[in-house]
């Protein structure tokens, strides 16, 4: 649990955070949002002390963050960058057993804790602990740095603008590993994006800053229904709207009695997937099976219809 | 085969071809200051040394004009040059006249074209090698202990030179090491005192600006200037902190010229320092704070190995010019090889100016490979891209 209260920070005379407050709750991801200069970064890096607050408090899990010295505190707290921020004269597999280094691990939990997280972000141990960040790919070195993030175990995960340098597709594929090791490990992850796509692909619940300040806190789905201000309205983009409601439930939740012809779709896609789907097949209901095959009912145009309008 | 000509081998063959039959080989005088008289390889050698240099030298010409495989024209110049080195030996006993020991030969500009020409040829080839560090670090050993086995056997010694040598062995290995005593102990100064001073600047921007600006306006003080610059300030001390006399600071001598050396290497040290440090990536830096290394941590892991290859060209460039500059100490009492270059100004005799200059060449030579080999090690090749 990560309990901001009244924080504010000021560069002389500008404030580039103005008395924000907000309670993350342990094991979701929260991701700030906003233009570019909001004080995202700012806001984040107040949580590990990088930046010291004006006014305000921090609390995690209850216990002030001033209460031991900085570098102690983010020796706990995993912290990844935009462009990975690999040193590039040390290997894999030391960068990512830089923390625990620090901690004084002994060897062979150390090997075995890089050779777990290499193994889990699909890298081959063997293959890639030796090298240097310079020969990986993009994208490769990005997962090695979320792994660096996360060698010490922390239960809290930074993320600034982790995915910015990454091509689209690359960039998907690395949400939805950054969602299945957040549920792996359990950790508490607050992630800074401009990207409104990526914000609602990854959130449960999503912070929108303007000028330094909070406008809205709150889960995608009631962003989506009730927009707080014009800026959250204009940022989730008008047009968007509707499909980015039926792009955060599963079809599960949309399933309606009764059956229809043709292919099914899994009760775990997307209801902007079922829609997509039965646009392009040009039928009005798509049948709908469980995670072990069984029917569950159907899903209709119609009904997508309604829940696209906030209407459900 | 088709043959096709090398545009620089042309340049070399040409030099080569006047050095060899236009211009003097060795110089003969019947004393240690009358004016010489030249001598062409023909006369300067024995028939066979001399058939059998100028066999060498005409096969690295026609190597070096036609477009030939490196190794091949590297072959052909080390061991022309090797010929060379021996032939200029051999005629020294062959032009100096039995029981005689007034007589001085000493190498003639025709000698110094071939070696110039050749010399050309050799690391030309070698830079089209690309050999690795260890390499070329082997490569230096093998010259250095080829012209230590010529100068042990004795070939040299008829050499004016040597001769030279050969009256002042003792007060040589003397300078010799006043020389590099100067060089590196004020390059080891400089770096324990700059390094740290380039952190400090890194860190403290307003330092940054002030202290450059100061060390830059010193590089731009001439050497003797400085030399006199200082002779006041370390009279006074010599004269007023107790023990500074005892231990040899004093206004003349090796003391100001030891401070000069220094003042001078901490420019390039300082700027070196910062200039890396300034070139560690910013998001490596982020990093390092973000996951929880301390400042020293994050000084010594990251930011100090990076800057490192960066720091070393700034040694590299300080202890070149050192070795160079420290001839300059002589004049003010200060010792080196100046000393015999001084010495042999004033009495014309330009065997002596020689003894100490070639000496600061070879060492200054050997400074700039083995560093240079040095900094190639220490930095990594980042645009090498392992095959997975
Ligand atoms: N160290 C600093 N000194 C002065 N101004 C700063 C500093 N850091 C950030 N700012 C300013 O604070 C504002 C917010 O910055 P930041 O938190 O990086 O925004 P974001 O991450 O949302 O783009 C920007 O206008 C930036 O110029
Ligand atoms: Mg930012």
């Amino acid at each position: 649990m990560i309990e901001i209260e009244g924080i504010t920070k000021r560069y002389g005379e500008t404030t580039v955070v103005r008395d924000v407050s907000l309670t993350i709750a342990p094991r979701t991801v929260t991701v700030i949002v906003g233009t570019s200069g909001s004080g995202k970064t700012t806001l984040l890096r107040m949580i590990n002390r990088l930046v010291e607050p004006t006014s305000g408090k921090i609390r995690l899990d209850g216990e002030d963050n001033r209460s031991l010295p900085g570098y102690e505190l983010r020796r706990r707290i995993g912290y990844a960058i935009q462009g990975h921020g690999l040193f590039p004269h040390r290997t894999v597999a030391q960068n990512i057993a830089t923390v625990p280094t620090l901690l004084g691990w002994d060897r062979a939990r150390i090997d075995a804790k890089v050779a777990e997280l290499l193994t889990l972000f699909q890298l081959d141990p063997a293959a890639f602990g030796p090298r240097y960040p310079h020969e990986l790919s993009g994208g490769q070195q990005q997962r090695v740095g979320v792994a660096r993030a996360l060698a010490a175990e922390p239960k809290v995960l930074l993320m600034d603008e982790p995915f910015g340098a990454l091509d689209p597709i690359i960039r998907a594929k690395a949400q939805d590993d950054l969602l299945a090791i957040q549920k792996h490990f359990e950790t508490t992850i607050v992630l800074v994006t401009h990207d409104m796509e990526e914000a609602f692909h990854l959130a449960d619940r999503i912070a929108v800053m303007d000028k330094g300040e909070v406008v809205q806190y709150a889960t995608p789905a009631e962003m989506l229904v009730k927009p707080a201000t014009g800026f959250v309205e204009s940022l989730i983009g008008a047009g968007e709207r509707p499909f980015r409601l039926l792009a955060i439930e599963a079809v599960a939740s949309a399933v309606e009695p009764g059956t229809a012809e043709g292919e099914a779709i899994s009760s775990a896609a997307s209801q902007r997937e079922a829609l997509s789907t039965l646009l392009w097949s040009g039928r009005k209901a798509l049948p709908v099976v469980g995670p072990d095959g069984v029917l569950l009912g159907k899903v209709s145009l119609d009904g997508l219809a309604q829940r696209a309008a906030g209407r459900s | 085969m088709q043959l096709r000509v090398d545009k620089l081998g042309v340049i070399i063959a040409a030099l080569a071809a006047y050095g060899a039959f236009l211009a003097p080989f060795a110089t003969f005088r019947a004393n240690r200051i009358v004016a010489g008289e030249a001598r062409s390889i023909s006369e300067a050698l024995p028939p066979v040394w001399a058939a059998i240099i100028l066999l060498f030298v005409i096969a690295a010409a026609i190597v070096a004009v036609l477009k030939t495989p490196s190794s091949l024209r590297l072959a052909i110049a080390f061991s022309t040059l090797a010929a060379l080195a021996l032939g200029i030996g051999a005629a020294a006993g062959h032009l100096t006249p039995p029981e005689n020991s007034y007589a001085r030969v000493s190498p003639a500009s025709g000698f110094w074209v071939l070696l110039f020409a050749l010399g050309l040829l050799a690391a030309d080839a070698l830079t089209r090698l690309r050999p690795s560090p260890l390499v070329r670090v082997l490569f230096l050993c093998g010259v250095l202990g080829f012209i230590a086995a010529v100068l042990m056997s004795g070939t040299w010694d008829g050499l004016s030179l040597l001769k030279e040598y050969a009256g002042r062995a003792d007060t040589f290995w003397a300078e010799a090491g006043k020389h590099v005593m100067l060089a590196l102990g004020s390059l080891a100064a400089a770096t324990i005192i700059g390094i740290p001073v380039g952190v400090l600047c890194h860190r403290v921007t307003r330092l940054r600006d002030g202290l450059l600006g100061v060390l830059n306006a010193i590089q731009t003080i001439p050497s003797i200037a400085l030399f006199g610059i200082l002779i006041a300030p370390l009279g006074w001390i010599a004269i007023h902190v107790p023990g500074a006399a005892a231990i040899g600071i004093r206004g003349i001598g090796a003391a100001p010229a030891f401070v000069a050396l220094f003042l001078y290497s901490l420019l390039p040290v300082v700027a070196n320092t910062v200039v890396g440090l300034a070139g560690v990536p910013r998001e490596a830096n982020d990093a390092a704070r973000g996951i929880g290394m301390t400042d020293f941590q994050r000084l010594a892991g990251i930011e100090f190995p990076l800057a490192f290859p960066v720091i070393l060209t700034g040694i590299r460039i300080v202890l070149v010019q050192n070795i160079g500059l420290a001839t300059i100490a002589a004049l003010i009492g200060g010792g080196g090889f100046g000393v015999f270059v001084f010495q042999g100004v004033g009495q014309t005799a330009m065997d002596l100016v020689l003894l100490g200059a070639v000496p600061t060449v070879v060492l200054a030579f050997t400074a700039a490979i083995v560093l240079d080999a040095l900094i190639e090690m220490a930095t990594p090749n980042r645009n090498q891209v392992q095959s997975a």
